[in-house]
Formats: C-alpha cells, sequence, structure tokens
C-alpha cells in the first residue's frame, strides 16, 4: 500500500497507517514524507514500513515490533523508548538516537548527533543494538544501562566520536571501529581487552548493517575495534553519606 | 605519679593505635534512646527480629538483649510489636550546650559529612520548621443570609472530572410532541455535539502521588492499587514502571514517564488510564531521580531493565526536552502513542517561575498539570535539596490558577495540586485556592503504618514500606494496608462535605477557585496579594 504523505499532518499520517495496519496490510510504502513526526508511534504490529523522504522527531518512538526502512535522513529522537522492531535509516539522523531504548535494531548507514543511545538499558533476551556507520558527537552512549552500541566511522575524514564517551554508563558495551583518545571517554569508562565473543558478535551485526546498505563486510571487517565497558557497577555509589 | 595516659604516650605505637581509634571514633552521638523496662520484658526477642537496622541483639553469654542506640532511627516498629509494651523510644538527651544557630542537627550533619565526605542523603518530605500557609488560611461556613445544606441528608456532588475541557460546547436541541392521557406532551432531547477530550472520572479529588515499584515494594503498591480500585480514584506508578500483576488496575492507574524510561513499554502506556510525564518533584526540583543500588533487586532489574545493584538513575533533564516546544514533542509523542484517548499529565515541581512553566505546559498540550511543592515526599533526595528548594503549594496553587485564567487558557487542563496535604482541610482549601484535585503521598503511607524516620533510601523500611527486602516487603499485609487507605479516603470525602455543607455548598464544582470562601490570618500581606485571598475580617 502507497500512501503520499504530501500535505497531511502528523495526525493524519498516523491515522492512514494505523487504519492500515488494523485492515491486514503488512507493506507501506510512505511517498513524500516532509519531516512528519512520531511516524508510526507506539505501533504494534508486524508491519514493513518505507519511508521516502525526510522523517521528523520521534521516528518509531515506543514502537514494537514494525520494520522501518527510511530512504533518507530522520531528524531527533529516532527509536524513542522503541521497545522492539528494526529501523534502518539510509542517511543520517539528529540528537538523542535510540533514547532509552529497550530493544530491537537500529542501523544508520552516516552520521548520529548528540547524546546517540542515551540511556539504552537491557534485561535477559531484551538486547537493544544500535549501529551507526559513520560518526557521532558528544555524549555518545550516556548514562548506558545496557545493550550494544557499535560506532563504524567509515568517513576516515570526519573524527570518528566526539567527547564525554559513556558519560554516567552502568551496563552494556560501546565497539568503535579503529581508536578513540583517552580523553574523548567519560570518567565512568575505560577500554577492556577484547574476546572471541566480541568478534562473534560484531561479525554477526556487521554481517547484517552491511547488507542492510550494500556495503563491502571484508573491506570494514578489517580493522580492528576498540571495547568499552563501565568502569563501576555504581559509578556514583560513593558520593552519598549514609 | 603517672596518668594513665601519659604511659600510653610512652610507646610510640600505642599512640599511633590511639591516633588510628581516634580516627574511627565517630564524633556523632545517638538521636534517640531506646529504655527497656526490665519488669515488662520477657526476653522473646521480637525486637532484635523486628529491626533491619540491628538496633536490638541477642547477647548470648550475657543472656539478655542488648541495644543499640547509634542504629535506632526511631521508626518505632518494636515498640509497636512488643507483646508486653517494654520499650519507649525518646529522645537522645545529650546535653549539647544550647544554641539557636549552631543546633545539635547542624552539627550532627557537619560530623557525619567530616567523617563520610558525603552528601547528605534523606527521605520523606522536608522537616524544616517553615510557615506552614494552611494553617493561616481560614473557612467561611454559611449563618443566617444564606444556608447551610446538612450532607448526611441532601446529596453533596465530590465526583471530579480531570482532563482538558473544550472551549465551548454545542448541543443538538430536539423537540418532539406526544400524546398523553388527556393533553399533548412535549419532550426535548439534547444531544452533546462537541467531542469531548478524554478525562478521568473521579469518585473524590483525591488520588495517590507517584510512588515507583522500587522505592516501594509490591504490596505497597497492590494496597494503592487495590485502594484506588475500590474508592473510584487513581494511584500513580511513579517512574518505576508497571509489575505485570498490576495491569488489572489499569482503569485506576496513572503511568508516567520520566527521564530514566524505566518500564516504559507499549503494554504500559495501553493499560493505563492516563500517563504522567514526570519533569519533577517537590522533594528535589531539578535533582534527578536516584533509586540506591540497596534497592534494584533482580524484580526491579526486570521492570527497570537496568543491571541488579546499580543505581537507577533518572537524570535532572529529560535529554528530549529543553524547551517548551520539546515537551510538547514528547506530549504528542505519547498521545500519537496511545491513539489520543488519555488525558496527559505533566508534573513539574513549585519554582519560583512556576506560573509561567504552568502556562508553557498547557499551551504544550498537556490536559493535567501536576504540581507539586516544597512538602513533596521523596524515597530519597539530597538533604539540602529537599530543604531548601522550591515554593510551598499553596502559593503555587493560586499563582498557576490565576495566570492561566488570566491567559483565558484554564478549561485546557486540570491541575493536581501535591506536596505535604496532611487532611481533609487542606484539600478543601486547595480546591477554593484553585486545584481541580490533590495528589497525597506521605499521608498514603502513614495510613499504610509509616513513621517518618526518613530512611527510605537505605531499603531497611522496618514496615514493609519502602524497601525490597522479602523478609521485610511480606510485614504489609495489602489487604490490610488497603483497606486502611480506603478507610483514610473514605473519611476525608466525608469530612470535605461536611465543610462543603457548612459553606452552603453542594458540589466540589462550586469550591474549584472559590477564594471568596477563604481568609488568611497571621499571613503577610504579599502573601494575601499571591493568595489573592482577603485577610480575616474583612467581608465579602
Amino acid at each position: 500500500m502507497i500512501i503520499n504523505s504530501q500535505n497531511l499532518t502528523h495526525k493524519k499520517l498516523n491515522e492512514k497507517i494505523r487504519s492500515a495496519v488494523k485492515s491486514g496490510i503488512n507493506r507501506i510504502e510512505l511517498k513524500n514524507v516532509n519531516g512528519q513526526r512520531y511516524i508510526a508511534s507506539g505501533l504494534k504490529a508486524d508491519v514493513n514500513i518505507k519511508i521516502y523522504g525526510t522523517a521528523g522527531n520521534d521516528l518509531g518512538s515506543f514502537m514494537s515490533g514494525p520494520e522501518i526502512n527510511v530512504f533518507g535522513n530522520a531528524q531527533d529522537c529516532v527509536a524513542n523508548t522503541m521497545d522492539a522492531g528494526k529501523i534502518v535509516v539510509h542517511g543520517s539522523v539528529g540528537d538523542i538516537l535510540g533514547y532509552g531504548m529497550r530493544g530491537g535494531k537500529v542501523f544508520i548507514k552516516d552520521d548520529a548527533g548528540y547524546r546517540a543511545g542515551i540511556h539504552i538499558k537491557s534485561y535477559k533476551e531484551m538486547v537493544p543494538v544500535i549501529v551507526i556507520g559513520g560518526s557521532v558527537h558528544d555524549f555518545f552512549a550516556e548514562y548506558m544501562a545496557g545493550g550494544i552500541i557499535i560506532l563504524l566511522g567509515l568517513d576516515r575524514n570526519k573524527k570518528i566520536a566526539g567527547n564525554f564517551i559513556g558519560t554516567g554508563m552502568h551496563g552494556g558495551t560501546i565497539y568503535i571501529r579503529g581508536k578513540v583518545e583517552t580523553y574523548q571517554l567519560g570518567k565512568e569508562v575505560s577500554t577492556v581487552k577484547f574476546e572471541e565473543t566480541d568478534n562473534e558478535l560484531i561479525k554477526k551485526y556487521l554481517a547484517e548493517f552491511c547488507s542492510s546498505f550494500n556495503l563491502d563486510y571484508r573491506k570494514i571487517a578489517t580493522q580492528k575495534f576498540t571495547k568499552l565497558k563501565a568502569l563501576h557497577h555504581r559509578p556514583y555509589g560513593t558520593i552519598y553519606a549514609y | 605519679m603517672e596518668s594513665s595516659a601519659s604511659v600510653l604516650c610512652k610507646s610510640s605505637v600505642s599512640v599511633q593505635c590511639i591516633r588510628k581509634a581516634n580516627m574511627k571514633k565517630s564524633l556523632l552521638f545517638p538521636d534517640f534512646t531506646v529504655t527497656r523496662d526490665p519488669d515488662k520484658c520477657i526476653q522473646c526477642e521480637v525486637c532484635v527480629r523486628q529491626c533491619a537496622f540491628d538496633a536490638h541483639s541477642f547477647d548470648k553469654e550475657a543472656n539478655k538483649i542488648e541495644t543499640d542506640n547509634s542504629k535506632c532511627v526511631s521508626c518505632l516498629r518494636c515498640a509497636t510489636m512488643c507483646p508486653t509494651g517494654a520499650i519507649t523510644v525518646s529522645e537522645h538527651q545529650q546535653n549539647i550546650k544550647k544554641n539557636k544557630n549552631w543546633t545539635e542537627k547542624q552539627l550532627k550533619e557537619l560530623y557525619k559529612q567530616s567523617e563520610t565526605g558525603g552528601i547528605l542523603l534523606t527521605g520523606m518530605g522536608t522537616d524544616k520548621d517553615y510557615k506552614i500557609i494552611w494553617d493561616h488560611i481560614l473557612l467561611d461556613a454559611a449563618q443566617v443570609t444564606n444556608p447551610s445544606i446538612d450532607p448526611l441528608r441532601e446529596p453533596m456532588e465530590l465526583r471530579t472530572y480531570l482532563g482538558a475541557k473544550p472551549d465551548r460546547i454545542e448541543f443538538r436541541v430536539q423537540s418532539s410532541e406526544f400524546r398523553g392521557q388527556n393533553k399533548k406532551l412535549r419532550t426535548t432531547n439534547y444531544e452533546l455535539q462537541t467531542k469531548l477530550p478524554p478525562q478521568l472520572k473521579l469518585e473524590t479529588p483525591i488520588l495517590f502521588s507517584a510512588m515507583s515499584y522500587g522505592a516501594i515494594s509490591l504490596n505497597t503498591m497492590r494496597a494503592l492499587a487495590r485502594a484506588a480500585d475500590e474508592c473510584g480514584i487513581f494511584y500513580n506508578t511513579g517512574e518505576g514502571g508497571l509489575p505485570k500483576e498490576l495491569y488489572k488496575y489499569g482503569k485506576n492507574t496513572i503511568v508516567q514517564v520520566a527521564s530514566g524510561r524505566f518500564g516504559v513499554d507499549s503494554d504500559y502506556l495501553d493499560v493505563a488510564a492516563a500517563v504522567e510525564i514526570k519533569v519533577g518533584q517537590g522533594a528535589k526540583p531539578g535533582i534527578g531521580g536516584h533509586l540506591p543500588g540497596e534497592k534494584v533487586t533482580e524484580e526491579i532489574s526486570q521492570t527497570r531493565m537496568i543491571p541488579t545493584g546499580t543505581d537507577a538513575l533518572s537524570p535532572a533533564p529529560h535529554h528530549d526536552i529543553y524547551s517548551i516546544e520539546d515537551l510538547s514533542q514528547l506530549i504528542y509523542s505519547i498521545k500519537e502513542a496511545t491513539g489520543y484517548k488519555k488525558p496527559l499529565s505533566v508534573k513539574v515541581a513549585a519554582v519560583h517561575n512556576i506560573a509561567a512553566i504552568a502556562s508553557g505546559i498547557v499551551r504544550a498540550g498537556a490536559d493535567i498539570v501536576a504540581i507539586d511543592g516544597l512538602r513533596g515526599g521523596t524515597g530519597a533526595a539530597p538533604t539540602r535539596i529537599r530543604d531548601n528548594v522550591g515554593i510551598p503549594i499553596e502559593l503555587a496553587i493560586s499563582a498557576v490558577d490565576s495566570r492561566l485564567r488570566e491567559e483565558g487558557i484554564r478549561n485546557r487542563a486540570s491541575i493536581i495540586a501535591a506536596g505535604g496535604f496532611r487532611n481533609s482541610a487542606d484539600v478543601v482549601k486547595a480546591i477554593a485556592l484553585g486545584a481541580d484535585a490533590v495528589y497525597i503521598g506521605t499521608a498514603a503511607l502513614v495510613a499504610m503504618g509509616c513513621h517518618l524516620c526518613q530512611k527510605c533510601y537505605t531499603g531497611k523500611c522496618n514496615w514493609g514500606i519502602a524497601t525490597q527486602d522479602p523478609y521485610l516487603v511480606k510485614r504489609l499485609n495489602p489487604e490490610i494496608a488497603a483497606r486502611r487507605l480506603v478507610n483514610l479516603i473514605k473519611a476525608w470525602s466525608h469530612e470535605i462535605k461536611e465543610i462543603m455543607g457548612g459553606m452552603g455548598i453542594n458540589a466540589v464544582e462550586s469550591l474549584r477557585g472559590n477564594r471568596l470562601r477563604l481568609r488568611g490570618f497571621d499571613l503577610h500581606e504579599n502573601e494575601l496579594k499571591i493568595l489573592d485571598i482577603k485577610p480575616a475580617g474583612e467581608s465579602m
């Protein structure tokens, strides 16, 4: 089913998507998307949505299940508190990618803004995964409590990440292709030893990422990764007088 | 003759030992003294088992129960449970030199900080001696010129609807004639044409304030949920998620979305009657939530999706909200996710600029503005923040209500006031000042057994309320606690009806914003101006 999004408010657009899903349609194409917010917000369904144009803020927020492909860029707060499903952006995204994400996957072909992967969390089999092909700004993976974030930095002309990486982090794992300087790290994280299981994990998600964007897996996989973990289980456990 | 001290000084090893010991020796002295009446004590060790702070212990060698006063927090659990009433807890009498400036409390806090280097933590609302404006506001009653109403025999309306009200309503009027027995009769039907925004229907203008799973135990949540269901009111999950077994109380549940996004998924949003974005709370304006790792057990780890034993960090700002426009974005993100079927509340702390903030919140699209005042409670907050930040709820209510009226947008959102409501008279005064309903937290906890020892942040609540320790949690029977809560709501509702009846008012709608029926007593002129009430003695 094709929906022409031109001149549709976010409310109308979402209504059309919801009624399509309700009638059992599982493939939807949104044409001429021009910054409409909240696309597929809270949508709980097994549906494939292709977005042509620029997706607005809060794409797929609170979403549980759908697979979304954006052929263009997306704005801020993509995958805000997303529960399950997959978002693939064939371009760049704005700030606060994956805020409080609880599950599912987000693949960004190019860059993400500030505070990408903030507060992502996990429990047992619910492990959110974010893979970013380009670079990120400051406060990458802030307050990270769980899940996996992989940063590739494919455009080597750009600095791969800003400063304060993993500030407030107390769970989960960050993989960065290549190196970051110690001064770029938040004081709650450190580089840890790379293990065989890490290789398998990266291989799995990298292969999926590359096939999403038709990238050459072998070319990307050759470079070594830096693994970052939280230094402490309770970064602020000692600042209080009991 | 040599004193023992100088003998010790001759040995350098001993001096070191003494120095070391001195460093470890705390300068703090106990807050409380526990007295045990030896005639009454039967050495049954109930007190030993009841105290999670280990104040009581059984000395096997001496074959008697010992008490360490320094560990007592005066939660009175032992004194209450002692079968023979042998235990009394009193303030510790230490003859510290009286000083109005450097009080015993100040000294103790300095000792504690110099020994730990830590930020002082505390629980519940501030205990500081600020003027309580409620106690300086007097209610009116009807005499001679207008009749009072007897609420026991006449209908009194406490039902309250929370949510945005339309600017205007349109009806379709349909008249029809039909033949009666002897004459023509005429009926008129009115049909509402305006689509009303979603509303929360309360049988009485009281809700249970946000308290999170993690800060409070599951049994406490069960009690709040059951009581809300039975009273036709609402409880609020706080920001710690909602255990699946409580989904059945969804129609009486307000769920919170806070900066940590704990437990927020589509089921959580779906099951609730309303969603509240938590921006701030009265006990710690400008400070994020911080559930100490001691309380993050396996169950809490599951609902919050963070590792067990870590501190659950809810940062002060939502990092997707840096402006009113951003707040609007989150409001509509949630409204889209819930199909515009539920009222959306935004909770903020009462701070200096609260009127303008509330106006922004309403314009951002919120259906309810919840305002938490200076005395709002908490499970854990830095003492300095709790005791020094924010403004009293009394002033905030009238400032916000006045501002929204001036701007002509008062109908667009309901106001819930929170922060230290102690009794039904406070509730009546709050509504007369302009609130639609009130949140009660501390009063509800006290109804369930809380004794305000302010140690919630330790996770050792002996009353089974603010703890996750399974041994302590089972002390609170959710059925009994729910019964006590229902009794409280019932009693307050009756009292509200009595007060309203005395004023000659038979519907809470007519009380709302009715500041003419309030008088200030012993209040400063500026306070009267902000409250927009007249001084006692001045007539209508």
